[in-house]
């Protein structure tokens, strides 16, 4: 019985973590592609080393500085990042991230911002102490014609130290990849109409209202 | 709370009752249903080979009313009248853009758009009542409805038209009118459709109006085939004549211009491969049942086109792969785009052009809808189109 709490603990940790990485999100150049074809490198069939990346891409039928700004405001985030329950800004680019952990327990992730250019690019990394090293970075690009812009998302983050922690994180690594697919499809409806669908029938049933009444 | 048809299984419907729904996000509004239809689509559901159903899911994809609340976004008025599309489309997106509503990115919640970006490549947009591959929102076989983008989707109706009259634009007139379209319909063409279910009638409507020099109308049901040649079409009864022997005949041995499918994936008939499809369908297998559509691609001339209105989910084999690429035919389908056609078709009704009240055969109270799935089912013949009232006595 506490042996089966211990296991289910230590899962709980690394769920977290996983979570978290996803949102805490890195900044690395990482992704530039390594292949010698030109698809992105997240999503080559064997990511190379340990590190794992993960990334996705939309077309928000909106123009470039419009969502450069909105996402420059870190607290806006969390009006799609499902798991971010809040940042908050401090000095010179920092941000504390608060994200939501099962058991109504939160972890906070301290970034940084790595590098910034104007309509193109925000870039953030974990500080040196942070617990969970993540690094993650979004560009804006213009679309073709009259379809917008391409937004890519792209985060990398290390698996936690241990042997445990590596064969779990494993496990997880889909869930930061859904994760942020999510994500950026909630950015975009929200940048598209304004709002993010839902097929609830009642405000009861919101995932909002599921996640506050726990 | 409020009573509304739900899902509990195959071949079992009920009308429960449910919460009532409410405004969640700005541009929703709810819609008190005055009238509201089963479609062909339904009955896929009702025999369950839809996948992503859940017990207790209200269905209803058919259906108009009136506005009795508005979040702060949305632009109707209270008191006003409306057709509701069955597409839930937010006017915003690539898709909708160019018009193509039923491929909106934006309807479908995030978590529900993983199933069918599986099964397809990319995700469905949502439907009202139509499983949760297509978002899980409640239908509107019920006392009132949340209708999401408000302001894109539903059309005003003007007092002088009747609910029977109008109904119709929010699912089976476009999709007749855009099924004759997608066949492409130049004067001299002869145009062979089958099925004359509500969607087969309406594209044979569409057909003529869109100047076909000739329509031949396929089924099994007299009833079915008598409305159709009511409308100018001329007939087969596939269970007394050779189809495909008749239509290289009737269109003077070229075979016909274009083909429309308003069959779907429950075909009926006891031709051998569609006897397989009917054996793997019942054991889970995942197979379209196809006969109607394979028929179709054979008796098509070179150079033809293949519109396919009719709904299909999964895979299919045998599919006739040869002659699709040998004869060089244009195929084209699809869920319909609702919100491209709903003014131009009101315009239809209004000046008399379009009929569309000739196909229904029962109005119903909604305590009734079970009754109304299992006749629209099983007594095909009789039973061509069925209303449901909420408000009507019981
Ligand atoms: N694309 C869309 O947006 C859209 C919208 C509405 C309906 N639909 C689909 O259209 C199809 C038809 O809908 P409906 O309401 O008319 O349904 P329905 O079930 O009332 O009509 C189908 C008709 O096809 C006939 N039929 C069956 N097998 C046949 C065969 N082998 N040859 C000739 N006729 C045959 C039946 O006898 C019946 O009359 C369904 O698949 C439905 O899901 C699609
Ligand atoms: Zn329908
Ligand atoms: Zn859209």
């Amino acid at each position: 019985m506490s042996q089966n709490l211990k296991i289910g603990a230590g899962l709980g940790g690394v769920v977290l973590t996983a979570g978290a990485i996803a949102f805490g999100a890195l900044l690395s150049n990482r992704h530039h592609n390594r292949g010698y074809d030109d698809a992105a490198n997240h999503t080559k069939r064997q990511p190379e080393g340990d590190n794992a990346q993960v990334g996705r891409s939309v077309t928000i039928r909106k123009p470039r500085a419009e969502l450069f700004a909105f996402w420059s405001d870190f607290s806006n985030l969390p009006q799609f990042m499902e798991n971010v329950e809040a940042i908050e800004a401090g000095a010179d680019g920092a941000s504390t991230w608060r994200i939501k952990a099962p058991a109504g327990q939160t972890v906070e992730v301290k970034t940084e911002i790595a590098s910034k250019k104007q309509d193109e690019l925000i870039a953030w990394r974990s500080v040196e102490d942070s617990e969970i090293k993540t690094s993650g970075e979004v560009r804006f690009e213009e679309a073709p014609g009259e379809r917008g812009t391409r937004v890519s998302l792209i985060m990398d983050y290390d698996p936690p130290a241990g042997t445990l922690g590596r064969v779990v994180a494993k496990l997880f690594l889909r869930e930061p990849q859904v994760q942020a697919r999510h994500d950026l499809k909630r950015f975009k409806m929200l940048m598209e109409t304004g709002e993010i669908a839902t097929s609830a029938r009642t405000r009861d049933e919101t995932r909002a209202a599921k996640q506050e009444n726990g | 709370m409020m009573r509304a048809l739900t899902w509990h299984g195959t071949k079992d419907v009920r009308v429960d009752t449910v919460s009532d729904p409410e405004i969640i996000n700005p541009r929703d509004a709810i819609i008190k249903i005055t009238s509201t239809a089963i479609c062909g689509s339904d009955l896929h559901l009702y025999d369950g080979v839809i996948p992503g159903v859940v017990p207790g899911d209200v269905l209803g994809h058919e259906f108009m009313g009136e506005v009795v609340e508005t979040g702060s976004a949305s632009d109707l008025k209270k008191g006003q009248r409306v057709v509701v599309p069955f597409t839930i489309s937010c006017g915003g997106c690539f898709h909708c853009k160019q018009q193509q509503y039923s491929a909106c990115d934006n309807s479908n919640p995030v978590e529900k758009q993983d199933m069918s970006a599986t099964l397809y490549g990319q995700p469905m947009a949502a439907l009202f009542g139509y499983s949760h591959l297509t978002g899980g929102y409640s239908g509107g076989q019920a006392e009132y409805a949340r209708v999401p983008f408000s302001d894109v989707g539903p059309i005003v109706i003007p007092d002088h038209l009747e609910d029977d009259q109008v109904l119709f634009l929010s699912d089976i007139l476009p999709t007749g009118w855009m099924a004759a379209e997608n066949a492409d319909i130049q004067p001299d063409d002869t145009v062979a459709v089958w099925g004359c279910g509500p969607v087969g009638l309406f594209a044979i409507q569409s057909a003529i109006v869109m100047g076909a020099s000739k329509v031949i109308a396929i089924d099994h049901y007299p009833n079915r085939l008598a409305l159709a040649k009511e409308l100018g079409a001329e007939i087969i009864d596939f269970r007394e004549t050779d189809v495909r022997e008749a239509l290289m005949e009737m269109s003077g041995g070229i075979g016909v211009d274009a083909v429309i499918d308003a069959v779907g994936m429950e075909s009926h008939g006891f031709a051998i491969d569609n006897m397989f499809d009917v054996v793997k369908q019942k054991v889970g297998m995942g197979a379209d049942r196809a006969s109607a559509l394979k028929q179709a691609i054979l008796a098509v001339r070179f150079g033809g086109k293949v519109s396919i209105p009719s709904v299909y989910g999964g895979m299919t084999d045998k599919w006739p792969l040869g002659a699709m690429m040998e004869k060089g035919l244009q195929i084209r389908g699809g869920q319909t785009h609702v919100q491209k056609y709903t003014k131009l078709l009101l315009e239809k009704i209004e000046d008399g052009t379009l009929d569309t009240t000739f196909l229904i055969s029962h109005r119903l109270p909604l305590e009734q809808a079970a009754e109304g799935y299992r006749n629209f089912k099983e007594q095909q013949n009789e039973w061509t189109k069925v209303i449901l009232k909420p408000e009507m006595e019981n």
